[in-house]
């Protein structure tokens, strides 16, 4: 298992967590151990073992295609950071065309 | 009299009925009680005005003859539970000034049933910790001390406020939630009972996610049938989660008949885990001769895939915090980091806004479904989940029920384990498996160990048989007769 500082340099960025040298450095070993950890996860074998993803036997409902609920505007915007006629106002999350 | 904040659930049920005192006296004794005991940390957003407004219409209910199950009985409410108007944090700074408007599904049942709401409770930051070290709101610290030795401990996690709030008589009864063990192990450290049902018995909108395949809600109580009332208000299908269970809620209490005669309890020989302490294996084999006195027949099950669940369970729980979490990144709600451009925006509030155990566990998780990695980790640890799960179903068909220690050892201090996340992630190590699994399970306080701190035992149930589960909960407890509280708590 090779989680070097690069490597979790990389993961930082990919789950967008600034992380400074130090930080990386602090972080590395502790995150390379519990790979080692779970890496014992190789030795069972698994063969013809369907993945399982939900434990409880249940399909959900499908419900009926209908608006049931609405006109609740203010509770919408009540955690905005800010807002105006109704609208979230936001930094700008859509990047410009280079 | 018994001081109001001695009593039990049902005992205070039957004083309110009696009209021996009023939901407003009830209320106003346990708020004066959080006062006393403000150093726990065990809430983060305390609502006395609120709870006495609901202990008011509560009383005004009950003299109307229109009483709910739970009417006028003070609760407190794990902070990962969405309220209506009060603040909710996750113990996390990210979530810094949120206030939701709408309620969770559980506490809405919880206050058509007629519970006034004491508070909302510390825990570890979204529900990721064993020790609730990790909360930004600071440590809770348990009301259990040490025989003549005054370190703090810890109350467990994640739901260590819950757990320390119950136990030190700030309120009658608390909700939790637990993914990996987050209700069982603070119940045992804190010597209280707490039950998380079948996964899929609760439903699970409007609390705050962390593994959404694992999180199951549940409660702290001081006994069984305290649980068994709570636990039936809570549960019951609900269209707003699609894993919630479309099945007959049964009358939980009905089922504490303490007749287990002719059950047969398996007792998994991977569970005798080399390095616990002996007192915990001793309390185990009282736990069984407690069982067999009571007419239970006793037989030893092999679940051998018992030492990759934890292994599976740090897989599968990071993977699905690092998706869940994606959606704290400064915009819409919550904690911003100001600065820069959108990335930076992004990466420095979600730097600044999640503590280091979060960031461990988002980060492990992104590294687990990233692409090169996804088979390796993730699907391989959801094929090792489906042996696990296999295993319970295989020994069911031999036994109604499970019983283990809940935690490898008693509560340990505060800032104990915290060097190496291994060994903090060792203490689930009973209550994981039950988890990936989706099993109802739960702790119950069954001794003392030789420093005067609780140890509680643990039953595994069948899906959706949490009757059985309580049942022999139930006669743990008359047979441990565990009558000892914390000596912070005055009895007069």
């Amino acid at each position: 298992m090779s989680l070097d500082k690069k490597s979790v340099k990389k993961v930082a960025s990919l789950a967008r967590i600034r992380m400074n040298d130090d930080e990386l450095e602090l972080i590395s070993p502790k995150l390379a151990n519990i790979i080692g950890f779970i890496e014992q996860l190789a030795e069972v074998n698994t063969d013809n073992v369907e993945p399982l993803a939900n434990v409880v036997d249940i399909t959900p409902d499908l419900r009926a295609d209908i608006v049931n609920d609405g006109n609740c505007e203010d509770k919408v915007l009540a955690n905005a950071p800010e807002e105006t006629q109704g609208y979230f106002v936001v930094p700008n999350a859509i990047e410009e065309k280079k | 009299m018994t001081k109001l904040t001695n009593l039990t659930i049902s005992e205070a049920l039957k004083g309110l009925e009696n009209k021996d005192f009023t939901a407003v006296e009830l209320t106003q004794a346990h708020i004066d009680v959080m006062a006393q005991h403000k150093g726990l940390n065990a809430f983060i957003t305390e609502t006395p005005e609120l709870a006495l407004e609901q202990a008011k219409s509560s009383d005004k209910r009950r003299s109307e003859r229109n009483a709910g199950a739970l009417d006028g009985i003070p609760l407190a409410i794990k902070d990962l539970f969405c309220t209506n108007n009060v603040q909710t944090t996750a113990a996390s700074r990210i979530l810094d000034g949120f206030i939701p408007k709408y309620e969770s599904t559980v506490t809405q049942k919880l206050f058509d049933d007629g519970i006034v709401m004491l508070g909302k409770t510390n825990l570890d930051e979204f529900a990721m910790g064993s020790s609730n070290t990790t909360s930004y709101y600071g440590n809770v610290i348990n009301p259990w001390k040490r025989n003549n030795d005054d370190t703090e401990l810890t109350p467990g996690g994640s739901s260590g406020g819950s757990a320390a709030a119950v136990a030190a008589q700030l309120c009658m009864g608390a909700t939790g939630t637990d993914t990996g063990g987050s209700i069982r192990q603070p119940a045992a450290f804190c010597g209280i009972s707490g039950i998380k049902p079948t996964y899929g018995r609760c439903s699970r909108w409007g609390t705050i996610a962390f593994a959404s395949s694992l999180d199951q809600a549940g409660t702290f109580a001081r006994n069984v049938k305290d649980s068994a009332l709570l636990l039936q208000s809570m549960a019951g299908y609900d269209a707003k989660d699609s894993t919630s269970a479309n099945k007959v809620v049964p009358d939980f209490a009905a089922a504490l008949t303490g007749d287990i005669k002719g059950k047969v309890i398996g007792i998994p020989k991977e569970y005798r885990i080399d390095g616990t302490p002996k007192e915990i294996i001793d309390l185990w084999e009282k736990g069984i001769e407690w069982l067999k006195a009571a007419g239970a027949e006793i037989i030893e099950v092999s679940l051998p895939h018992t030492k990759y669940a934890l292994a599976t369970y740090y897989v599968i729980a990071p993977a699905e915090a690092s998706s869940n979490l994606a959606r704290y990144d400064g915009v819409k709600f919550g904690y911003r980091a100001d600065e820069g451009n959108l990335t930076d925006m992004y990466e420095l509030t979600r730097a600044q806004g999640f503590g280091e155990e979060v960031k461990r566990r988002i980060m492990i998780g992104t590294y687990a479904l990233s692409s090169g990695y996804y088979d390796a980790y993730y699907i391989k640890a959801q094929k090792v989940r489906r042996l696990i799960s296999q295993d319970f179903m295989n020994v069911f068909e031999k036994c109604d029920a499970l019983l283990t220690p809940t935690a490898p050892s008693a509560a340990f201090a505060i800032g104990e384990n915290e060097d190496d996340p291994i060994k903090m992630y060792l203490n689930d190590v009973f209550t994981v498996p039950a988890s990936l699994a989706g099993l109802p399970a739960m702790s119950v306080p069954a001794g003392l160990d030789k420093q005067g701190l609780p140890l509680g035992l643990h039953i595994i149930g069948k899906p959706w048989d949490e009757e059985t589960v309580l049942k022999v909960s139930g006669v743990i407890e008359d047979s441990a007769q565990f009558k000892n509280t914390p000596k912070i708590i005055k009895k007069d």
